[in-house]
C-alpha cells in the first residue's frame, strides 16, 4: 500500500461518518470531512504512530486537506 | 505491571509524598491500580508513601521531578507510557504556598506558586490527555482550594493560582467531554496537613470557629471524593467544583 492509500484509509477509519470515496486529495478535513479540532489532533496522533514520525504543532497547523497530510508524510518519511 | 494485565488502571498523582497527595495514593492503592506519583523535595516521605501503598496491597512508583518542568514531566509521562501504555486517572494535586500580604509579596513568590500550582497542572493535563483520548476514557481531577473561590488574605498568589485551576478545569472539561474524559475540581477547606500546620495558633482558632462541622478536615476526606470522581459512579459529572470544607464556605 502506498503512503497515499494508507493515509486515505486511516482518515476514513478515524473520522466518523466519512466514506472512503469521500477522502479525496482536495477534501478539507474540517469543511468537507467534518473533523473538529480534536479529531484532527487525534488523526495526527495516529499518523505519528503509524509512520513513526513526529509532527510539530507548527507543522500540524498547515495540514488542512487530505493532500496536505499525504504530501507532509511523504516528505517526512523520505527524509 | 506488564501489558498482559490490561485491566489494571494507571493513576497519576502529583505531589504524592505527603498530605492530601499521600491520602490520594492510598485511596487508589489496590490490586487494580498502578500508581505513579512525583514529589519535589520530600524523599523520605515519598518512600513512606510507597511503603503504605504496598501495605494496602497496591503498587506505586515515586519519582523526584518538578511538575512545572515540562521536560521532566515529559520524561515522567513517557516512562509511565512505556511501563503501562495507558493513563486512566490524573490527579493534579501538587501545590505549594508562599504566603504574604500582596504589598509585600515578591514576584518570585508569585511565580513559584503559579508554576507549581497552575502551570504544573496544565503541563500534566496536556501530557495525560493524549493517552486518555486514545482510549476514550479518562478522569482528570484538579485539587484547587476554598481560597481559589472565596479568596484569603495573605494568599493572593495561591488563591489566584487555585482560581486559575478552576478555569483550567472548566475549559478542559469542555474540550475533552466528547472523548469520554471528565475533568473536575475538588476545593478542600482547612485540612490537617503539613501545609496548614504552619498557620499560627491564633489564626487556626479563628478558622475553626468558622467551620460549621467544628473540626479540620482530614486528607482522607478529600481523597474519598477523588476516588468517587474517578469511579464509574461519577461518569456524568464534569466541569464541576466540589467543596470539601466542613461548611466553612457555603
Amino acid at each position: 500500500m502506498t503512503i497515499e492509500e494508507k493515509v486515505k484509509k486511516l482518515i476514513a477509519e478515524k473520522l466518523p461518518n466519512v466514506a472512503p470515496e469521500d477522502v479525496k486529495r482536495k477534501a478539507s478535513l474540517i469543511d468537507d470531512l467534518g473533523a473538529d479540532s480534536l479529531a484532527i489532533v487525534e488523526l495526527i496522533m495516529t499518523m505519528e504512530e503509524e509512520f513513526d514520525i513526529e509532527v510539530s504543532d507548527e507543522d500540524a497547523e498547515g495540514l488542512a486537506t487530505v493532500g496536505n497530510v499525504i504530501d507532509y508524510i511523504e516528505k517526512q518519511t523520505a527524509a | 505491571m506488564s501489558r498482559d494485565e490490561p485491566e489494571k488502571k494507571t493513576v497519576i498523582i502529583t505531589g504524592g509524598a505527603r498530605g492530601i497527595g499521600r491520602a490520594l495514593c492510598l485511596a487508589f492503592a489496590g490490586p487494580d491500580t498502578e500508581i505513579f506519583f512525583n514529589y519535589s523535595s520530600s524523599g523520605p516521605e515519598a518512600e513512606e508513601t510507597g511503603r503504605l501503598v504496598d501495605a494496602a496491597g497496591g503498587h506505586s512508583t515515586g519519582v523526584c521531578a518538578d511538575v512545572a518542568d515540562e521536560d521532566a514531566m515529559s520524561a515522567f509521562f513517557k516512562r509511565i507510557n512505556d511501563e503501562t501504555g495507558r493513563i486512566d486517572v490524573l490527579v493534579n494535586n501538587a501545590g505549594i504556598t508562599r504566603d504574604s500580604l500582596v504589598m509585600r509579596m515578591k514576584a518570585s513568590d508569585w511565580d513559584a506558586v503559579m508554576d507549581v500550582n497552575l502551570k504544573g497542572a496544565f503541563i500534566c493535563t496536556k501530557l495525560a490527555s493524549r493517552a486518555m483520548i486514545r482510549r476514550r476514557w479518562g478522569r482528570i481531577i484538579n485539587i484547587t482550594s476554598v481560597a481559589g473561590v472565596a479568596g484569603n488574605p495573605g494568599q493572593a498568589n495561591y488563591s489566584a493560582a487555585k482560581a486559575g485551576l478552576i478555569g483550567l478545569t472548566k475549559s478542559v472539561a469542555r474540550e475533552l467531554a466528547s472523548r469520554n474524559i471528565t475533568v473536575n475540581a475538588i476545593a478542600p477547606g482547612y485540612i490537617d496537613t503539613g501545609m496548614t500546620a504552619r498557620i499560627d495558633a491564633g489564626k487556626k482558632a479563628d478558622i475553626l470557629a468558622n467551620i460549621p462541622l467544628g473540626r479540620p478536615g482530614a486528607p482522607d476526606d478529600v481523597a474519598g471524593l477523588a476516588f468517587f470522581l474517578a469511579s464509574d459512579c461519577a461518569a456524568y459529572i464534569t466541569g464541576q467544583v466540589v467543596h470539601v470544607n466542613g461548611g466553612m464556605y457555603i
